[in-house]
């Protein structure tokens, strides 16, 4: 049966080289150029010790991206609920063995290597989902019965995730669940209600709390809660922020990130640097490329004729909407989270790699995007 | 169909994502453009200073709201590091002023070091009124130095309450680790007793206050603040009275004596002595001061009633008549014959008494502390049944006393000799029931089981009945559970205490009572610490001629009045020889003194507490 779809919907591998987005994929080299000058400046003018790192880790993505956008996106398909569980396990795995890192249990290291499992548990969701919907009518859709299972598969790794704790994790990952709920067609009126519910839900199970519970969830909701530490790095970004102007201070003439006033500047508050230094004109840029990124995935997700690389790719552009949107966000000290990077410009290796691997399934779909699909209005049986 | 409702909602989802763009981008715009000159202006002047705004540590009351631990305001100085360029030349000039020892200068490099930059640094505390005027009038060449209010811990009480309240110390690196606001000066953290018990809710939680600072430091406005929360007040079962009564009566003694509530274990005074002043560790405790506490065969530092470990000898035999009745293995009639002696194989054990005490029930048993009728009772009733007897008790098993430092002591089971790779003899089982051996106690857990005894409640002992002003549910007796043995047993034990103190011929007559009206019942014992041999015993032994160190300790526990008991006295002197003789009479005098006071059951409501406005360090 595989054997048969590989043949009639596969592409040559000089096929997939050519209906490879190129121009998405200079988006994302332009996004790395980015993180390069701003972790060049972090590091005080110097590729040492963050932008060299970090470059060939970007080069290591590339690589893993390309092998993943040269897999048929069917295959992809066919393993969805595998990588799910492999999502879920790791998740046990971190609550389990993981290793606690301010205040909350999120990571596991894997020789060496520090892997945080909700990151990829977010795109193997996707994944998991697309699966669930892709072969099922509008009116399927429409039955409260179908979408259990899929709502019980995003509630499963938001349990997990909130049980670390990291809320803001736990958050994205639900709205990426909503939106690919929305994407395949459940009725508005179901989101209404649900949304209408949890309003009302909230402040009446806060009010029947103990203080002592009460306590416990302002604790929860800022993991980090330190009273050194969080109110002044707000103050602190908003500082270095603001104080960019229409064109800013030039470059390496930042006084906020350059005099080390600014904490965790190379990972959370990485677009601190370039606003300051490079003004609203610089952060504009940024912001911009950023939304054409994210717009780059939904057009992607329209372009595609299945519907499982259809809601792929929307589930995975939403992703990275709202990473971008929590961490400037953050930044600006509008909501007060913590914990959430840059995709691509802030430090560290984790993330690199599972938004490398996020952008090779995106251009796995987009490749694929014409094959033929099994797409039947009869899924699942019954 | 279902592609036209994707397109649909992806626009849509599309769209809304370029709104929330946009919004971003115009917040930028807000920030970097509109305001942008503000925070370039904040960013000039070397903006924004943050202070901490410590939290009040909780006082510590009695019953009756005399305080016992509380803050006084201690003026010190600070270096602000954000606002000095030159530390070193801040800290010579200093030192010209209010000369610094190398020590203190060896410290305050290494907090330089250690400490986040908007930390600051003590430079002296308990300032003077003349260093203060110095420091003023030299303000221009100490820039970064302000001298600041903070507070230090104070026991108005001094040693009478240092074992219980405890003490607090400046904090350890690890403390630091837990919770980075100790790095403010003047931080302490609880050491021993109900301070380090209730560290975490006396200590609160620390504020924070972000200002907003020109370049040379002056304060322009605020411009954030979070509000801390003060530790809360503890008000303790303590009454200071009756514990400067009782520590009087053990004065010169290295001894110590519970006294408590036996309706619900609250403990009404914990006295161990010798004492030492629990303020001098709010400084610093000098060598001299350290190595003298520590070679002292005393050990003043030691909190003996809670964790000091002792056999409980006779007094055990209570546990051992309360097991032995209800496993059966006696019963209200039994009677034992006492020849003097018991013998297990080749093995013998011997009754105090020598000639022997003839034919004993149980209650006899108890009056005269016959130990071979509970070597008897002991090896027909096993090992087993009676270490859980004894933990149904309180004996080797934790009570959950709300305070730091209290040993669990310990009732040795076959199954915890084994673990030591021993067999349990039987011989173990018959010496445990007189109370020796292996057997461990604390003053507090005796005072727990003559509680128990008392009023067949499984009362818990604690010290601290009001948390923030509020009543804790121990203060009420319905609380603690029925221990659920058989009443008539329980009244056979406590005639057998009562006719110790009050019957002729009972081995505790120094123990009775001379108040109108009221009774103690009690059991006395006294604890080896040394195994004494059979060819010393037939020799007319006599303890007396050992050096202290090696005597038995004497040991009492009591409760009054008989018939409604409020009291309940556990008294230990170390190396003190017969508990009747020395404990017996230290129990009565207490207990007169708990029956005359009579706090048991009342307090004073708590002060509604004005807490000290501090300022930000």
């Amino acid at each position: 049966m595989e054997r048969r779809l590989w043949r009639e919907g596969s592409l040559g591998i000089a096929g997939k080289v050519w209906q490879t987005n190129w121009f998405y994929l200079l988006l994302i080299c332009c996004l790395a150029a980015v993180g390069y000058v701003a972790l060049y400046t972090a590091a005080g003018g110097s590729a040492e010790p963050y932008a060299q790192k970090q470059l060939i880790r970007f080069f290591i993505g590339l690589v893993l991206m390309a092998i993943v956008a040269m897999t048929d996106i069917r295959v992809i398909a066919k393993w969805s609920w595998w990588f799910y569980a492999l999502g879920v396990v790791l998740l046990l795995v971190v609550a389990r063995y993981g290793h606690v890192g301010k205040g909350a249990q999120r990571w596991i290291a894997i020789g060496g290597f520090q892997l945080q499992p909700s990151e990829l548990m977010k795109i193997f969701l996707v994944l998991a989902l697309a699966h669930w919907f892709h072969r099922a009518s509008y009116e399927r859709v429409g039955r409260i019965l179908f979408l259990v299972p899929p709502a019980l598969a995003v509630l499963l790794p938001v349990g997990l995730i909130l049980k670390e704790p990291n809320l803001g994790t736990a958050v994205i990952t639900g709205t990426i669940g909503a939106a690919i709920f929305l994407a395949a067609g459940v009725r508005w009126w179901k989101f209404v209600i649900i949304i209408v519910a949890l309003g009302a839900a909230l402040p009446v199970a806060y009010h029947h709390l103990h203080d002592y519970q009460r306590q416990r969830i302002l604790t929860f909701l800022h993991p980090e809660r330190d009273p050194l530490g969080t109110g002044y790095n707000i103050i602190q970004s908003k500082i270095a922020l603001g104080s960019g102007g229409m064109l800013g201070r030039g470059f390496m003439g930042g006084s906020q990130g350059n005099l080390d006033f600014l904490p965790e500047k190379q990972t959370d508050f990485i677009f601190d640097l370039i606003a300051e230094q490079f003004g609203l004109v610089g952060s504009l840029s940024v912001l911009f490329l950023l939304l054409l990124i994210v717009l780059g995935g939904m057009l992607i997700a329209l372009r595609c004729r299945h519907q499982y690389g259809r809601l792929v790719a929307l589930g995975i552009s939403v992703d990275l909407f709202l990473y971008v949107f929590v961490n400037i966000a953050m930044v600006m000290g509008a909501i007060p989270v913590g914990g959430v990077p840059l995709p691509l410009i802030s430090y560290g290796g984790s993330v690199l790699i599972t938004a490398m691997l996020a952008f090779g399934i995106l251009m796995s779909v987009h490749v694929h995007r014409d094959v033929e699909f099994p797409d039947s209005n009869s899924w699942p049986p019954g | 169909m279902r592609s036209g409702v994707f397109t649909r909602r992806a626009l849509f989802v599309a769209g809304a994502e370029i709104a929330v763009f946009g919004l971003l981008g115009a917040r930028l715009y807000k920030m970097q453009v509109v305001d942008g000159a503000k925070y370039m202006a904040m960013a000039r002047g070397n903006s924004v200073s943050m202070r901490l705004l410590p939290a009040s540590r909780g006082r510590i009351f009695d019953r009756f709201g005399t305080a016992v631990a509380t803050n006084r305001q201690n003026w010190r100085a600070l270096l602000m590091v954000e606002q000095t360029d030159d530390t070193h030349s801040v800290l010579d000039a200093f030192s010209k002023l209010v000369p610094l020892s190398d020590t203190e200068r060896g410290r305050i490099m290494r907090e330089l070091r250690t400490h986040q930059r908007y930390v600051p640094v003590l430079l002296r505390d308990f300032l003077t009124w003349d260093q203060m005027a110095l420091i003023e009038v030299n303000a221009p060449t100490l820039p970064g130095v302000l001298i600041d209010v903070g507070s230090t811990r104070i026991y108005p009480e001094s040693e009478l309450l240092a074992h219980t309240v405890g003490y607090v110390g400046p904090p350890h690196e690890s403390d630091i680790k837990a919770d980075p606001t100790l790095t403010m000066p003047g931080s302490r953290v609880g050491r021993t007793g109900v301070e380090a018990y209730d560290d975490l809710e006396l200590r609160g939680h620390a504020g924070a206050q972000q200002l907003e600072v020109n370049a040379v430091g002056r304060v322009i406005r605020e411009l954030d603040r979070q509000e801390g929360t003060p530790g809360i007040d503890i008000g303790l079962s303590i009454d200071a009275r009756l514990q400067r009564a009782t520590a009087a009566h053990l004065t010169g003694l290295s001894a110590s004596a519970v006294v408590m509530d036996p309706r619900n274990g609250e403990v009404l005074a914990m006295v161990s002595q010798p004492s030492f002043d629990p303020s001098l560790f709010d400084s610093g405790v000098s060598n001299a001061q350290w190595h003298a506490w520590m070679s002292d065969p005393q050990k003043p530092l030691v909190n003996k009633a809670s964790a000091g470990l002792y056999p409980p000898g006779s007094t055990f035999k209570t546990v051992t008549a309360m097991a032995g009745l209800t496993s059966g293995a006696i019963g209200p009639g039994t009677i034992i014959s006492c020849p003097g002696h018991f013998d297990l194989g080749n093995a013998r054990f011997y009754c105090w008494r020598r000639g022997g005490h003839g034919p004993l029930d149980v209650k006899g048993g108890l009056k005269n502390s016959c130990d071979v009728f509970f070597y008897n009772v002991a090896l027909r009733t096993g090992i087993g049944p009676l270490a859980a007897m004894a933990n149904r008790f309180g004996i080797g098993v934790d009570t959950g006393m709300d305070i730091a430092g209290v040993s669990t002591g310990l009732m040795p089971t076959r199954a915890w000799r084994e673990r030591q790779h021993k067999p349990w003899e039987l011989g173990d089982t018959v010496i445990s029931g007189i109370g020796q051996g292996f057997i461990l106690s604390t003053p507090l857990a005796l005072a727990t089981l003559c509680s128990r005894v008392a009023t067949g409640r499984a009362v818990g002992p604690h010290v601290a009945r009001h948390r923030a002003g509020v009543l804790q549910v121990g203060a009420d007796p319905d609380h603690w559970p029925d221990m659920s043995l058989s009443q008539h047993y329980f009244s056979l034990v406590r005639e057998g205490m009562f006719e110790v103190v009050n019957a002729p011929g009972g081995t505790a007559p120094a123990a009775r009572l001379s108040l109108p009206g009221v009774q103690m019942a009690g059991k006395t014992g006294s604890a080896q610490v040394i195994r004494i041999g059979r060819a010393a015993r037939e020799h007319g032994f006599n303890s007396m001629s050992l050096p202290w160190a090696l005597r038995p300790h004497a040991l009492f526990m009591g409760f009054a009045p008989y018939d409604a008991p409020r009291y309940a006295v556990a008294v230990v002197v170390e190396h003190g020889n017969a508990g009747a003789d020395v404990a017996g009479p230290l129990a009565r005098d207490i207990m007169t003194d708990a029956l005359t006071l009579d706090p048991a059951g009342r307090d004073v409501p708590p002060t509604p507490a004005p807490t000290p406005v501090l300022h930000g360090a």
